[in-house]
């Protein structure tokens, strides 16, 4: 870190009531928390927190700050199970994952064009997305995470512009149990009924939803 | 005449105009006495795919977009946050949640409770009124033609004037204790506060509901066919959570409508002289189990918001 960043931590902390009992989040972010296991959120999450999407690392940028607490809670936990995160979320501190989760939770969301269930629609996913499966029990995905998916409030996050492996990642996850950390297994009753194509089709259609593609 | 006598004239013309605005005052779903349906299997409404591509497939599309974005879509008819498919659930089409094709085949139908034959836009003009605490849509207007043209279509093919499986709400026998409101709170924060937040408020995603409010100014008004407590006692049980159906208990569907609905929520629009004892009296004491004028934690409820 240079000194222009030491001294802006500096300024931070003596304009802060709480400056003792907070971690900063810049250097949590960027160089990782006190424990060396809790490795730098910045290698994988990106220097913006706008995720990795070749490699299926979700966008942490504008999600809610209770929302990403309990999933570091969840991770250390396992009610999430993920080898990389896991270890990570057990090092960091509360007031670390307090800290960090706060300043990921002020960046700007993506500013998506809101499609809701008035559009029409083309194709499995879309459909899915918007239409549901009822026949089956399945709500429209936009039912509960907001047109688009730009997420509601501290439970159901965003989906638009998540990395398509991200999110076929985690509704097998669910579909598997791995990932059993939703409230009133409300996402798992939904993998646990659809099949490997819709998860694919519904991921690639909410992968599209970006600033740049088809949510412009 | 003179001015005065004119005045009164004014008066007296004013006060039934003010009734004659409610285009059906009783909301309740038509009963024919027809025998046991024939068949166990709900009518299957037609494909959206199978749509034409012409006036007639447009203007559907438009009474859809309306049914599923009704606070964007018809925002001068909209008193609250909500929109039609919060309780016609998958747009409308689903069995046992009120279906469309379930209500439009039942009209026009006579009707004792205003001694005329009702069609199905006064059906509709009351859901705004009532449901969405907003005012009637014109008869011949937009609105109506296309939310009337959206239910013609996924009638395709339905017999008319016959009850249909799957078109109400399954009705839940009451607890045999009766309801009990400690019990629908817990079963309230446990399930349903996630999605319609603490305080029955819903959840937006900018400025649109997401997640409907159930009670409160954006919520459905006291003479909301919803009010009434074995009403959403079948919704729910049928439908909440959202896309876990079936999985209360029916006791629990019922403590937890029960809670729903002892929270105050916008006026019955048909208000008789500003007294909620008569508007109780006239509409209310005989409309299924409800507390509109009931005393519930020292305050009567039915005082609008």
């Amino acid at each position: 870190m240079n000194v222009a960043h030491w001294s802006l931590a500096g300024l931070l902390m003596a304009v802060s009531a709480h400056a003792l009992a907070v971690a900063d989040p810049v250097t949590v972010y960027n160089q990782g928390g006190v424990n060396p296991a809790a490795m730098a959120c910045v290698t994988c999450h990106g220097t913006e927190g706008e995720g990795m999407a070749a490699a299926g690392f979700p966008r942490l940028a504008g999600l809610s700050a209770n929302h990403m607490k309990k999933q570091l809670a969840d991770f250390a936990s396992g009610e999430r199970a993920n080898p990389i995160m896991q270890p990570i979320a057990v090092a960091l501190s509360s007031e670390e994952a307090e800290a960090v989760t706060m300043m990921l939770a002020e960046k700007p969301p993506l500013d998506v064009e809101r499609i809701g269930r008035a559009s029409l629609v083309q194709g499995l996913g879309q459909t899915l997305a918007l239409r549901g499966a009822w026949d089956r029990n399945i709500p429209e995905c936009v039912a509960c995470h907001g047109p688009s998916g730009v997420g509601v409030g501290d439970a159901f996050p965003p989906l638009a512009g998540q990395p398509a492996q991200y999110l076929s990642s985690q509704l097998n996850a669910w579909r598997q149990g791995t990932r059993k950390n939703d409230p009133n297994d409300l996402m798992g009753h939904i993998a646990r009924n659809l099949t490997d194509e819709e998860i694919k089709a519904v991921s690639e259609y909410f992968a599209t939803l970006t600033e740049t593609g088809a949510g412009k | 005449m003179n001015i005065q006598t004119s005045a009164l004239l004014l008066i007296a013309l004013a006060i039934p105009a003010r009734a004659a605005d409610i285009a059906m005052e009783d909301q309740s779903q038509i009963l024919t006495g027809a025998g046991a349906p024939a068949s166990d299997q709900y009518f299957q409404p037609p494909q959206e795919r199978e749509l034409p591509d012409n006036a007639f497939g447009k203007l559907v599309q438009e009474g859809r977009a309306i049914f599923v974005d009704t606070k964007n879509r018809a925002p001068e008819y909209v008193g609250n946050g909500l929109a039609c498919a919060n309780c016609h659930l998958d747009q409308g089409r689903k069995a046992n949640s009120a279906p469309l094709w379930g209500a439009y085949p039942m009209y026009p139908a006579y009707r004792k409770k205003n001694d005329k034959v009702n069609s199905y836009a006064e059906r509709v003009q009351g859901c705004f009124q009532f449901s969405m605490n907003g005012k009637a849509p014109e008869a011949d207007g937009p609105v109506i033609a296309a939310l009337s043209a959206y239910s013609y279509w996924l009638s395709t093919g339905a017999p008319t004037g016959q009850e249909l499986p799957g078109r109400a709400y399954p009705e839940v026998p009451e607890p045999e204790g009766g309801y009990d409101l400690a019990k629908g709170e817990q079963v309230y924060t446990a399930q349903c506060a996630v999605c319609h937040g603490a305080d029955g408020e819903g959840q937006k995603a900018g400025e649109d509901y997401v997640f409907p409010p159930l009670w409160g100014a954006d919520s459905f008004n006291w003479g909301a066919g919803m009010h009434r407590i074995n009403t959403a006692a079948a919704f729910i049980k049928e439908s909440m959570p959202l896309g876990k159906g079936g999985t209360l208990s029916d006791e629990d569907a019922w403590h937890v409508a029960a809670f729903m609905n002892s929270h105050e929520r916008p006026q019955d629009p048909r208000l008789i002289d500003g007294s909620i004892e008569k508007t109780r009296d006239r509409f209310h004491a005989n409309d299924g189990v409800n507390l509109y004028g009931e005393i519930v934690n020292g305050q009567m409820l039915g005082k609008g918001i």
